[in-house]
């Protein structure tokens, strides 16, 4: 490839890290409330839980096509090596939310079914999140390639380790959903949903350590990212620094505060993400392929970046005043009820 | 016969996205009509817009969220069974793709919890500009997504580098030859197809005596709207057919099982295309029309298919050419609807003549079947080419997968789709025999207990129309 005048891929990696980011956040919180959903208490409290997310939901899984499509449009080496290797974690969440997505309308106009409704919302939820989490898993394994493809089976993605990260994002995306229905809701409901987000973040802690004891043993690059000198003095904060967030919000979830779950959900998300980009960087394909020679051609990123971002900021403001109108505690007199 | 993941792997495309398909065919149009009549509401405040509106909202509600869950699976689809045309095309296709996620999912999202949920959270303006930008973005949608599939079918601006494609020049990529007339078609499509679902609609209520303004209203709108379109897809067809013609003779060739070819060539109204033997049973043809209406000249040359190798033709051939048969034939089905409703407004009997409304139910669902049947005649006339003339599709697909594995996800598509589809399509049913004026009171269906609105007045019994 001949010498760029201008350099793309930096900022390509921040959008997409971000809008990945995002769709983490904001899919899953909404999947994190589908998660829950299975155990409330009664039909009055399912309709308020659900109705916390029904105007919003459509929005957040947007960022999931955007995700996908902007690895396409920016890293297409990446797209076409690590989708496929991932094709049943794919298939699994494609077709859970396929089902949880539905769920919202039918499970309102269809009441002789509403069970089957409600539970494939429930159901629908957990797959997806965990399907995720079996692709994140595979991720960090790395991929078996030959020249420009992946070369291993389908099922390899399945092992111990991805099966680990799975249930370890089913966890975390009911944190996150704990955490917004502690902002949207009132009273029970909301005492609730503190105690679900307690066994949440049980469940998060033990997998974030989990995770992250046996990932320097998945590769030598790794362990010596992290354990030669001077990364292990640069990176000994980020686990001091999870460890003070996730009792931030051990403590939030205990006392009366109603935003700060959310937020140290967030932080929580926030830290393994850098904990991953970290021990990853500069790899898109791990270990194999870099993000500068995966990169779309100059002329690819450019056309697509202008559009970006002019696009994005107007996005994010509508996106944001939509979240506006839906403000406050959730009601029953509006949306499926 | 072993499993092959090449013909696997189209037939779940096949299989997804013909179900992805129907969705958009119907709320592009529905979102614009729903905006219409958001506007007809502010700008002259009367009810009777709002209860239609608020009526077919709620169904749009349905459409919408399985024409998005079924939209997720598309882009994957080009990842997972498509990795070998990904790699090659990805530099040329997917800016299209993204800035059809930025210009239309996101506005469709937002927008769309507000037409929903916020009429009563909303000034009234806003929410008339929350139904106008859920019709942009679907509008908007339409156009990158047939941009990206134009290119397929006529590649331009690009330039092949070590075996993938690079764009040169990005309004050539975009407005690539075929792309203006299938756009144009294409729309026109989709706003029939829901034209004709509205129409039924109102017919059948017309017919039992029920919603009869509201019906009166939807008929005879859609009606006047749809004397304009359909009349206009035949010029645009056609537009579009000499374009093929020019850009992809192989593919106009499937189409009309043109073998040889010849001057003054006959217009095939029957056959049953064989590709063994290179010939056609059955024909049952017009002397010298194929050539007038191909080329506008009854003397005009039509390339057949013998002029491309075997492995370069549309295979099989029966698809486009009787996919583009049923399409023609509902036109004109669709047309004659139309003439008898100028011939019955003028006399007066529009709302009453049950023979035209029993027309109009039968009528509502042919659209759907138009749009299906174009899409394959132009999609099977495409291969064997992911990109058309550049590509192969057996060249195209990963190179990771097995027979065994494109088996089992079809199998989960094809479960999946065939229960949510089945349950939607009978909400909708169950929403359109509802009713626009118990749609609109917002129906406790589940936690009763609420008051209810008083019913609305018995329906009057009209003029006529009633045996």
């Amino acid at each position: 490839m001949s010498q760029p005048v201008l350099d793309f891929v930096p900022i390509w990696t921040l959008i997409l890290g971000v809008g990945v980011f995002l769709y983490v956040l904001l899919d899953g919180f909404d999947l994190g409330v589908g998660i829950l959903y299975g155990f409330a208490p009664d039909r009055d409290s399912r309709n308020l839980v659900m109705n916390s997310i029904a105007p919003i939901w459509d929005g957040n899984e947007t960022w999931l096509v955007l995700g996908g499509i902007a690895l396409m449009a920016a890293f297409p080496l990446a797209f076409a090596i690590i989708i496929p290797a991932v094709y049943f974690p794919v298939l699994i969440m494609l077709l859970a939310l396929i089902f949880r997505g539905v769920a919202f309308e039918f499970r309102y106009r269809d009441a002789e079914h509403r069970t089957f409704w409600d539970r494939a919302f429930n159901y629908g939820s957990i797959l997806g999140a965990f399907a995720q989490g079996v692709v994140l898993g595979a991720f960090i394994q790395g991929f078996e390639t030959e020249g420009r493809h992946f070369a291993g089976g389908s099922f390899d993605c399945f092992t111990p380790f991805s099966f680990l990260t799975g249930a370890a994002l089913v966890f975390g995306y009911s944190l996150l959903g704990a955490g917004w229905l502690i902002l949207k809701t009132e009273g029970t409901l909301q005492d609730w949903a503190r105690t679900l987000g307690r066994l949440s973040l049980g469940g998060v802690l033990i997998g974030i350590a989990a995770v992250s004891l046996w990932t320097p043993f998945l590769k030598a690059e790794i362990w010596e990212r992290w354990f030669s000198w001077p990364h292990i003095a640069i990176l000994a904060p980020v686990p001091v620094i999870t460890a003070l967030i996730a009792y931030w919000e051990w403590r939030s979830l205990n006392n009366r505060s109603e935003a700060a779950p959310f937020i140290a959900a967030v932080c929580l998300f926030a830290m393994s993400y850098l904990g991953i980009a970290i021990s990853l960087w500069p790899m898109i394909v791990p270990y194999k392929f870099t993000l500068w020679e995966a990169a779309s051609s100059e002329a690819t990123q450019a056309f697509l970046l202008v559009g970006t971002l002019f696009l994005l900021p107007i996005i994010l403001m509508y996106t944001g005043w939509s979240y506006w109108v839906f403000r406050g505690k959730v009601r029953g007199d509006l949306g499926y009820h | 016969m072993s499993l092959d993941p090449v013909v696997l792997s189209r037939l779940q495309f096949a299989w997804v996205i013909a179900f992805h398909f129907l969705l958009p065919a119907f709320t592009v149009g529905l979102a614009s009509f729903i905006a219409v009549l958001e506007g007809l509401h502010l700008a002259t405040g009367r009810e009777i817009y709002f209860r239609i509106s608020t009526f077919w909202i709620k169904i749009f509600a349905v459409s919408f969220g399985m024409g998005v869950v079924s939209g997720i699976v598309m882009p994957f689809q080009i990842g997972t069974n498509w990795s070998r045309f990904s790699d090659a095309a990805a530099d040329v296709i997917s800016p299209l793709l993204a800035y059809e996620g930025l210009t239309a999912f996101f506005l469709e999202a937002a927008f769309l919890g507000v037409l929903l949920f916020g009429r009563n959270l909303v000034p009234r303006w806003a929410h008339f500009v929350a139904a106008l930008m859920v019709a942009l973005g679907t509008l908007f949608s339409t156009f990158w997504i047939l941009a990206t599939n134009s290119w397929m079918q006529t590649p331009a601006g690009y330039e092949i580098v070590n075996g993938r494609f690079l764009p040169k020049d990005w309004l050539q990529v975009i407005f690539n030859p075929s792309f203006p007339y299938r756009l144009a078609h294409t729309v026109d499509a989709v706003y029939i197809t829901t034209g004709f679902v509205v129409i039924g609609v109102a017919a059948s209520y017309l017919r039992s005596g029920r919603f009869v303004d509201e019906a009166r209203t939807m008929l005879s709108m859609t009606l006047w709207l749809l004397t304009v379109l359909v009349p206009l897809q035949f010029f645009l067809g056609d537009a579009h057919g000499l374009n093929t013609l020019e850009h992809q003779p192989a593919k106009l060739a499937a189409i009309e099982a043109i073998w040889d070819t010849h001057s003054r060539v006959a217009l095939n109204l029957f056959a049953i295309p064989d590709e063994k033997a290179e010939t056609n049973r059955y024909e049952l043809a017009i002397p010298d029309l194929g050539s007038l209406i191909l080329t506008h000249d009854p003397n005009g040359t039509v390339r057949g298919l013998k002029d491309w190798p075997a492995d370069e033709r549309p295979s099989p051939v029966i698809v486009p050419f009787f996919g583009f048969r049923i399409m023609v034939g509902i036109a004109l089905v669709m047309l004659g609807v139309v003439v008898a409703s100028l011939w019955l407004r003028s006399r007066g009997e529009l709302f009453d003549a049950r023979w035209f409304l029993w027309l109009c139910t039968l009528a509502s669902p042919l659209g759907f079947v138009a749009v299906l049947a174009g899409w394959a005649t132009t999609e099977v006339g495409r291969q064997p080419w992911t990109v058309y003339g550049l590509l192969r599709t057996a060249d195209s697909v990963s190179p990771s997968l097995t027979g065994f594995d494109v088996a089992v996800s079809f199998a989960g598509y094809c479960i999946v789709y065939l229960v949510m589809f089945s349950a939607g399509f009978a909400l909708m049913v169950r929403l359109i025999r509802l009713g626009p004026a118990e749609a609109a009171i917002e129906p406790d269906a589940i936690e009763s207990g609420r008051p209810q609105h008083p019913v609305q007045a018995l329906p009057s019994t009209g003029a006529g129309g009633r045996p």
